[in-house]
């Protein structure tokens, strides 16, 4: 039994959680969540792999061939879009943030104080 | 908090996570022996039931559909969040487009690039349309198609300039494609509502594995997710562009 994918799996969740913790740069942080987020699809991936399997693609094998499972590469297809949206809204929040206080460092920024 | 307080906080919480993820990797099947019975069973049934032999577009757009309703429904609201966050602020005037940042001009893109970018969007809008058109067969589908698609039109930003891409994808057509996609794929789901009795239901003939036009609604779906999606990523891609090119701070008099 090979546990090396999902020790990339948990070593993704890490280095990307390290990167989100330490950053000083709020562009950074967005990129190091997105390296978070890849080892969910690599779990996803992995826990549907079937040894010997072949991808779950018939046009050009019979429909009786062992292939790996099909729902949790649907699942990871789901993944990657909310990955890309939520990086997305996150870079859009950086921008704004950039123009409202000149910086991108999250340290500098400072809560709202109220207009009156 | 200083950086070090917050590195040794982050030692102390991660190595609990840490605990926890070992715990739960514990239970997951071995790598290479996973045994599921669906998952199995989808990839027996969907060529005979649905004519579909790419069983992940399959489960995205019939067996699964309503979770596929879901996912592009999420992609609808990002592109609305987008859209109101990139909006002109108070305090904010939109110029004439320019590349250019605070005491720097930008170089003129060089032909090699332009001429690159000309010659690439013919073939990346062909492979997008390929994508979407045979997603019931071979991998690919709305969503991988959407996003080539998109991919096209920003290329045309990378040989032109802005108002070129603006007039290629006017923001009418691009929030048209978007609407039409989302609003067709719910259809589709209603279709199965109205003409099979299930939400979703797969209420067109479903003809012979191999040929284009079959697996009945899956290749509407994909078409109308594609469209979503084009319109979606265009759109987010034109917000981020015209925020940085077209948006100035308006001078206080």
């Amino acid at each position: 039994m090979s546990v090396l994918p999902y020790v990339v799996a948990a070593w993704l969740v890490f280095i990307g959680l390290y990167g989100i913790v330490t950053s000083r740069n709020l562009l950074h942080l967005v990129v190091c969540l997105a390296v978070m987020q890849s080892s969910s699809y690599l779990l996803l991936l992995s826990i549907g792999y079937i040894d010997g399997a072949s991808a779950p693609m018939f046009s050009d094998v019979s429909p009786k061939t062992k292939a790996v499972d099909p729902v949790v590469q649907a699942l990871t297809l789901t993944d990657v879009v909310v990955g890309t949206t939520v990086t997305a809204l996150l870079l859009a929040l950086a921008v704004q943030a950039h123009k409202r206080y000149g910086t991108l460092d999250p340290d500098e920024l400072r809560p709202e104080r109220p207009q009156g | 908090m200083k950086p070090a307080t917050r590195r040794s906080l982050f030692l102390v919480a991660g190595g609990v996570l840490f605990a926890a993820l070992i715990w739960g990797f514990a239970g997951l099947p071995d790598f290479g022996d996973f045994n599921g019975a669906y998952g199995q069973f989808l990839n027996g049934a969907s060529t005979p039931e649905r004519a579909t032999t790419d069983v992940i577009t399959a489960v995205n757009f019939d067996y699964r559909g309503f979770d596929t309703l879901g996912e592009e429904f999420i992609l609808f609201a990002a592109v609305i969040g987008v859209t109101s966050l990139l909006r002109t602020l108070r305090g904010e005037r939109e110029g004439a487009p320019d590349d250019d940042a605070p005491g720097r001009r930008v170089p003129e893109t060089s032909l090699a690039v332009r001429i690159t970018g000309l010659l690439l969007v013919g073939p990346t809008v062909l492979v997008g349309i390929y994508i979407v058109a045979h997603g019931h067969q071979t991998p690919g589908g709305g969503f991988q198609g959407g996003v080539i698609l998109a991919t096209g039109l920003l290329l045309t930003y990378l040989s032109a300039d802005y108002l070129t891409m603006r007039r290629v994808g006017p923001t009418a057509l691009i929030e048209l494609a978007e609407g039409l996609g989302t609003a067709g794929f719910v259809l589709i789901a209603l279709g199965g509502l109205v003409f099979a009795g299930v939400f979703f239901e797969n209420f067109l003939p479903i003809g012979t594995a191999g040929r284009l036009l079959t697996a009945g609604t899956i290749p509407l779906g994909n078409v109308a997710v594609g469209l979503a999606v084009t319109g979606g990523f265009a759109f987010m891609l034109s917000e981020f562009l015209q925020q940085t090119l077209t948006k100035r701070r308006r001078e206080v008099r």
